[in-house]
């Protein structure tokens, strides 16, 4: 993936058929430094991201054609780029589909400004900060995890993990001994000051499960501490 | 004593069946005994006709021979002897005894007993023939007797010229016989009959009562929800057509409710529709707002001071918004708990936390007090919200005074009171507070912009846990608002760990009444 050098500013793609929302989040996203591009429908999104390259993409939920949960899917499928979903419906299963088809965050409208650029930043921080890392190997399990590289490694078989995935997967790594709450991962790999929406911890736990466990229904990498959260496996020369 | 009571009560089989054993009982007692008494008054009338026929016969024939033998009164005896065996003899149908002037002459083995002396003195004193039942006995105790008739009547022996009274004897063992079997006969198929008909009765009851169960069946499946339940027509009586009826009242049930279902869907849609559509450009007037409301040091005063108007209003009309979305959520039954086991006082304090700028921004304390094990099976997020109105109406009625919250569990719930002494309101409006949109006094203005549907959403969300949201009140002596949740979800409360009335009111008064559980 080509990252845009360093210091220039990171381009978002905005998808999103109301154009008056659009309209406000690029005036909004501009003033806050940020390159914008709109596309309006869903047929057209994927097309737009191929031509835009986005840093990040700001995806509306509903969209007239190709479905925002789609078009999620679509750029997951070849991309690791971080998705922010917009959604009109704070229900339960619009955001948990959506979490699903690989969104790494949302916000739920009505939103504020300010709130929306936090989000941004955050993964836009997240994505970009690989550099910044002191070179670490942490061992999870039987699995390794460069933090360099931005690799995770099983012998030596690369698992590919979005940046979230590699962030909260790191949050366990770094310690060990730790269980983490929703709430603590929320605020370490999210940014969520205030308890927030515990799903997206639980969702994506469960996809970054789905990569990095040979069993996903017996976790040994992420296990689940009940009633608490959950924390790194031991690793495995520890094991035996 | 008590069950079969019970089963007259409840069972109509049951019922009809002892009715139908009963009647068939009383018809069948009294039907053998008509029977039966008929039948025995036939065959002894018969019995005495033919008895006094007989014995006139036999009567004229010894007269005759004894007017032809012009004997003297010593061959009379021999003559009467004589005839007595000759007659006795004769058909075995009849014996006879006569009363001679010295002794009496009996058919062989017959005892001259057998003739009763009513009879026997009716004879002597006049002519005719006279009848009377008896009891035949034998000379032979080995014999047993038996009961017959007697006819009796004077034979007059010319020769003597006296009168002799002769007396025929006419067993009817063999009529006793006949009336015996034919009472037997009438007691057992009078106790068969009444077998048939109740098991009769019993037989055709089931024909009907099945039917008709299996209707009260269907239908109760139908009051519990099942609504594709229908029952089988067969045939085209009149069950059948019962049956026809309660298949049509399912479907036309079935079709109505369809119908409610297809408007609250309908109705549920355009909510959440509007929801959306209200949302997005809510967004972006909001950001809009946002955008000017952080430039508006750049404007001049009016244009400022717009700016923030708006700010403050779009907050306030998106809390409407929201509140009415979770409301018009609670009416359509699509509220969901996510339960998890939690400590309340933790609940409390968190929120209580995230309060405590506001109410210092209003002037206000917020005192928190936690006793016992107040760990619960709750939804986190709607008792954080439940509180959060709590307090903001506490805050916005309790006159700066500071607000105590109370938390305490015992062993089957868990309870907290927000207290404040603010204005307080009537005790009988203490159900009223609950209402959308409720003002205790609607020329006071709203200062810290509530939207007026925060205690009507909290008791929602109270109700959702199975638990009370109850509410206390006195004009100038502030309110309680009182929160009682079941440890376990799905027990049910019965009692609360924390009074309804706060403690810290002392009062004389008969203020007993405020205990009053509110569901």
């Amino acid at each position: 993936m080509s990252e845009p050098g360093r210091g220039s500013r990171n381009r978002i793609l905005v998808v999103d058929d109301d154009v008056a929302l659009a309209e406000m989040l690029q005036i909004v996203l501009r003033q806050e430094g940020f390159d914008t591009v709109w596309c309006a429908t869903g047929d057209r999104a994927l097309a737009a991201f191929h031509d835009v390259r986005p840093d990040l993409v700001l995806l509306d939920l509903m969209l007239p054609g190709r479905d925002g949960i789609d078009v999620c899917r679509d750029i997951r499928d070849e991309s690791d780029v971080p998705i922010i979903m917009l959604t009109a419906k704070s229900d339960t299963m619009d955001v948990v589909v959506g979490l699903e088809a690989g969104a790494d965050d949302y916000v739920s409208k009505p939103f504020k400004a300010k709130e929306l650029i936090a989000r941004v930043r955050t993964r836009l921080r997240r994505s970009t900060s690989d550099t910044d890392e002191a070179a670490g190997v942490y061992q999870i399990g039987d699995i390794s995890i460069n933090t360099q590289g931005h690799k995770v490694q099983r012998g030596d078989s690369l698992i590919q993990l979005t940046p979230l995935e590699f962030d909260l997967l790191l949050a366990l790594a770094r310690k060990p001994r730790q269980v983490f709450s929703r709430e603590v991962l929320l605020e370490e790999v999210w940014g969520y000051r205030h308890a927030a929406d515990t799903r997206l911890v639980n969702v994506h736990v469960q996809r970054l499960r789905s990569k990095v466990e040979r069993d996903p229904e017996h976790p040994e990498i992420v296990v689940t501490v009940r009633g608490i959260g959950y924390r790194a496996g031991e690793p495995a020369d520890a094991l035996r | 004593m008590r069950a079969p009571v019970r089963a007259w009560l409840t069972s109509l089989p049951f019922r009809v069946i002892v009715s139908t054993f009963i009647g068939s009982v009383v018809i069948m007692v009294l039907g053998g005994f008509l029977l039966v008494s008929q039948a025995s008054n036939g065959i002894l009338a018969a019995k005495r006709q033919s008895s006094v026929q007989e014995a006139s016969t036999a009567l004229d024939r010894m007269q005759q021979q004894l007017r032809q033998s012009n004997s003297d009164s010593t061959s009379i005896y021999e003559r009467l002897n004589q005839l007595a065996n000759e007659v006795g003899a004769q058909a075995g149908q009849y014996r006879i005894v006569i009363q001679g002037p010295v002794s009496g002459y009996s058919s062989v083995g017959i005892d001259a007993a057998t003739v009763p002396v009513a009879l026997s003195v009716s004879v002597e004193r006049g002519g005719g023939m006279y009848l009377a039942p008896t009891t035949v006995r034998f000379t032979d105790p080995g014999v047993p007797d038996e009961p017959g008739l007697v006819v009796g009547s004077l034979l007059y022996a010319p020769s003597v010229g006296e009168s002799y009274p002769v007396y025929f004897i006419f067993p009817e063992g063999k009529e006793v016989q006949t009336l015996a079997v034919v009472q037997q006969a009438a007691a057992t198929t009078g106790a068969l009959l009444t077998i048939a008909l109740t098991a009769m009765a019993g037989f055709v009851t089931r024909q009907v009562v099945q039917p008709v169960r299996r209707a009260s069946l269907a239908a109760e499946r139908l009051a519990s929800g099942h609504l594709n339940e229908r029952m089988d027509v067969r045939g085209t009586t009149e069950l059948a057509s019962l049956a026809t009826s309660m298949n049509n009242m399912a479907s036309e049930i079935q079709r109505q409710i369809g119908q409610l279902e297809e408007l609250s869907r309908v109705q549920q849609q355009f909510v959440s529709d509007v929801s959306h559509e209200l949302r997005t450009p809510l967004t972006t007037v909001k950001m809009a707002t946002d955008l000017l409301y952080d430039q508006r040091d750049e404007f001049d005063v009016s244009a400022a001071r717009s700016a923030e108007l708006m700010h403050a209003e779009l907050e306030r009309f998106e809390g409407l918004l929201g509140d009415l979305l979770e409301i018009s959520r609670f009416d359509a039954g699509a509220a969901v708990l996510t339960l998890d086991e939690t400590d309340l006082a933790n609940v409390v304090r968190a929120e209580v936390d995230a309060q405590r700028a506001f109410a210092d921004r209003q002037g206000t304390r917020l005192i928190v007090t936690a006793r016992g094990n107040t760990g619960a099976e709750i939804d986190a997020r709607r008792v954080r919200r439940i509180m959060r109105n709590l307090i903001t109406n506490a805050i916005e009625h309790g006159e700066r005074r500071p607000i105590v919250i109370t938390v305490a569990g015992n062993d089957q719930a868990v309870a907290v009171t927000v207290r404040d002494h603010g204005v307080g309101f009537l005790p009988s409006q203490n159900t009223q507070v609950f209402h959308r949109f409720w003002r205790a006094d609607p020329s006071r203005t709203r200062t810290v912009g509530g939207t007026g549907l925060g205690l009507a959403i909290a008791l929602e969300d109270a109700q959702l846990h199975g638990g009370w949201l109850s509410a206390w009140g006195r004009p100038h002596q502030g309110a309680q608002f009182r929160l009682t949740l079941p440890r376990q979800h799905g027990e049910i409360l019965t009692g609360s760990p924390l009074p309804l009335a706060p403690l810290d009111l002392v009062t004389g008064g008969p203020s007993g009444t405020v205990r009053g559980e509110k569901p």
